[in-house]
């Protein structure tokens, strides 16, 4: 087995005092985001992001994984303690969480979330170590005709599949791309949408936008709640952890299948939110007594973390192996990868080894490392909470503004990230999706490339994109999924008319 | 509510929205406005793009191709979203904003949008100490030392990790250069 021998390398790449360290703070950093109101994973890791700037681009990626891995467990802790979010990942952890604490099974509950997040990703991470290699070395005969069609069926996904409106959807991404062309074409070298404004040269930075969109509005929306709260603390011990885990493999039928379909729903574009959710209505759905789900089941809180965190995890299969994000923060990694001057794509495996391996191993340990640590820190995190929101709303702006200066050192980007605080509130209250427009800001120059690229090889002929089986194959695919609700309505209308008034 | 017992975690927010706060604009109005300024927008960008080209050269599209493309899209999408708000009938739209609540966003926009400008003259460490410090003050009402000490020692903080430990240097200002920095 050749990726258990570069599998081993990756570990002992990690295994110095400094990266482990810097696994440990990130994972603190990342547990605290997460238990914060008004701070989730993407805008942990997009504020902490400069801080990586001087970093060899291992402990930088080491790092920021962490923060990732922290912030998905540290959701879970508000969820289940005051029935309160942190993310909108662990939602549906609050249907059975939140009953158990109140019974005063917090602990339990804790235990069971954090045991099941770990299982969840453990699965997606195995699933990274033997499928990413394969995958990009697949890649690696990928031209840009090929790469540009994965980019459209990234694009076109979104829109067929995604739940807003459609029209909304194309806006949000179409001006995404748009702010994406903005600078210097990198084709022609001929200055685009700049208006003769200087700052404008380089660009709209994608890492300013996330900051914005994501961090400075999400205080924004925070500030229109009620931000009064009331719940339990918890102090876990060791005899509970055991009795859960005892109970475990009972519930592998739920683990398993949540699982399956986190890891799904992480590598095709539909998120750690929407395989929470299905997580737990499948648990419901193939349980003997689903009525009792809601009233504090353990199954309840195993089901919806297990399928966040699987699919969380696995979202990083598709940057790593294709350099396609499948989730906002690996959309940010992505961002990094970049600003370290690597370049994500399927030759990363090739070029980077130790870099690649690194960060796959990392994740076996980081997750190791995280369980034990919300395990036995679960008291500290939860008083946090106690720390009113006008004192904890400035620290963010200031480290939104210290994260948006620092990645270019240019006032203008600062403005930028308030501009973007605006509309990424509006958006978010009229219902435009900020997801696409991430995924389009961060891959605009890239698809555009490959277009532009594949264009030229083929003296501007459009045929291209079907020239061979295998390019032909994902461009067809792109333009079903990006017609598919149209397709779906055909189908059923079909359906029908050929039975017509049975029912 | 009965009263907290020693494994709770209780915080109040007594200046928080109430719930009938009289309505200040509709998501419909909202809606309007964003695809009237997306309209624009697309306009503008749409003629740059234009200008600079955008016509199928023998190798390819060119420099403003794509972007021009984008720019209809975006024109037809918000098109699209004005016909469906205007067909939308006005009773079934939903609350944008409460008085209260856009009193609480203008409540943190306000000083954000103070503080950038401060930290173009006063520099990054010494703006985020009015900021904090004033917030939690005159926002959060808590105790003037409370709110001293929270935003020195967080400055500080700042200041150590950033321009100390890892290197990055923020915008200073004339405070920081009596120091020599």
């Amino acid at each position: 087995m050749e990726a258990l021998t570069l599998l081993m390398q990756g570990f002992s790449v990690l295994l110095t005092w400094k990266i482990l360290a810097l696994m440990l703070v990130g994972l603190l950093l990342g547990i605290f985001v997460g238990v914060l109101p008004g701070l989730g994973g993407p805008n942990g890791v997009a504020i902490l992001l400069p801080l990586t700037f001087t970093m060899d681009p291992t402990s930088a990626i080491v790092m920021l994984s962490c923060i990732y891995w922290g912030a998905l467990f540290g959701g879970a802790i508000t969820s289940i303690l005051f029935n309160i979010p942190g993310e909108a990942w662990s939602v549906a952890t609050t249907f059975d969480g939140y009953p158990m604490a109140q019974q005063g099974k917090a602990a339990e509950a804790l235990t069971a979330a954090f045991t099941s997040s770990f299982i969840g990703s453990f699965f997606a991470v195995v699933l990274i170590t033997f499928l990413a290699p394969m995958i990009s070395s697949f890649a690696l005969r990928f031209g840009p005709p090929e790469f540009f069609a994965v980019y459209l069926l990234t694009f076109c996904s979104f829109v067929g599949l995604g739940k807003e409106d459609k029209h909304k959807t194309i806006i949000s991404m179409a001006l995404g791309l748009l702010l994406a062309a903005v600078g210097m074409d990198t084709v022609s070298g001929r200055l685009r949408m700049t208006f003769g404004f200087d700052p404008l040269l380089r660009g709209v930075n994608f890492l300013v936008a996330v900051i914005g969109l994501f961090g400075i509005s999400e205080i924004l929306l925070t500030m229109e709640e009620r931000l009064a709260l009331r719940g339990h603390t918890a102090r876990i011990g060791l005899r509970t952890v055991l009795k859960v885990w005892r109970e475990m493999p009972r519930y592998w039928a739920t683990l398993l299948r949540s699982s399956v379909i986190g890891c799904w729903l992480g590598i095709t574009p539909g998120g750690a939110i929407a395989a929470s959710f299905m997580g737990y209505n499948m648990a419901k759905r193939f349980s003997k007594n689903p009525e009792t789900f809601g009233k504090g089941r353990i199954e309840g809180v195993f089901a919806p973390e297990t399928a966040a965190h699987a699919s969380g995890t696995s979202a990083l299969l598709p940057m790593l192996a294709l350099g396609i994000p499948g989730s906002g923060t690996a959309a940010i990694l992505l961002g990094g990868l970049m600003v370290w001057g690597l370049n994500p794509g399927p030759l990363l495996f090739v070029e980077h080894k130790n870099f690649v391996w690194g960060l796959i191993a990392s994740m076996y340990l980081g997750n190791i490392v995280g369980l034990v640590i919300v395990l036995t820190t679960v008291p500290i995190f939860a008083s946090i909470l106690r720390v009113p929101f006008a004192a904890v709303a400035p620290m963010i702006v200031v480290s939104c503004a210290i994260g948006a200066y620092a990645i270019q050192n240019a006032m203008f980007d600062v403005w930028l990230m308030l501009g973007f605080g605006v509309v990424g509130y509006v958006f978010k209250k009229i219902g435009i999706p900020l997801a696409p427009f991430t995924l389009a800001l961060v891959l605009g120059n890239r698809s555009e490339d490959a277009f532009r690229l594949s264009m030229i090889g083929a003296a501007g002929d459009l045929r291209v994109f079907w020239s061979n089986s295998l390019v032909g194959t994902i461009t067809t695919l792109a333009f079903i999924l990006l017609f598919w609700p149209i397709i779906g309505k055909a189908f059923d209308l079909a359906g029908r008319m050929r039975k017509p008034a049975s029912t | 509510m009965p009263p907290p017992s020693d494994n709770e975690i209780v915080v109040e927010d007594p200046d928080a929205p109430e719930d009938n706060s009289p309505a200040v604009t509709s998501n419909r109005t909202v809606e309007i406005v964003v695809y009237v300024l997306l309209l624009a927008l697309a306009a503008v960008l749409g003629y740059d793009n234009y200008k600079s080209g955008m016509g199928w050269a023998s190798d390819g599209p060119q420099s403003g191709y794509l972007p021009f493309h984008l720019c209809l899209i975006l024109a037809g999408a918000s098109l699209w979203g004005l016909g469906t708000t205007f067909v939308k009938r006005a009773s079934m739209t939903r609350t944008f904003v409460t008085r209260d609540q856009l009193r609480r966003v203008l409540q943190v926009f306000v000083p954000t949008a103070l503080f950038c400008v401060l930290m173009q003259w006063l520099g990054l460490y010494v703006a985020s100490l009015l900021l904090i410090a004033g917030f939690m003050r005159f926002i959060g009402r808590i105790a003037w030392w409370k709110c001293i000490v929270t935003s020195v020692v967080f400055a500080a903080a700042m200041f150590v990790t950033f321009d100390v430990a890892f290197d990055v240097i923020m915008p200073k200002g004339p405070i920081e250069a009596m120091f020599g920095k």
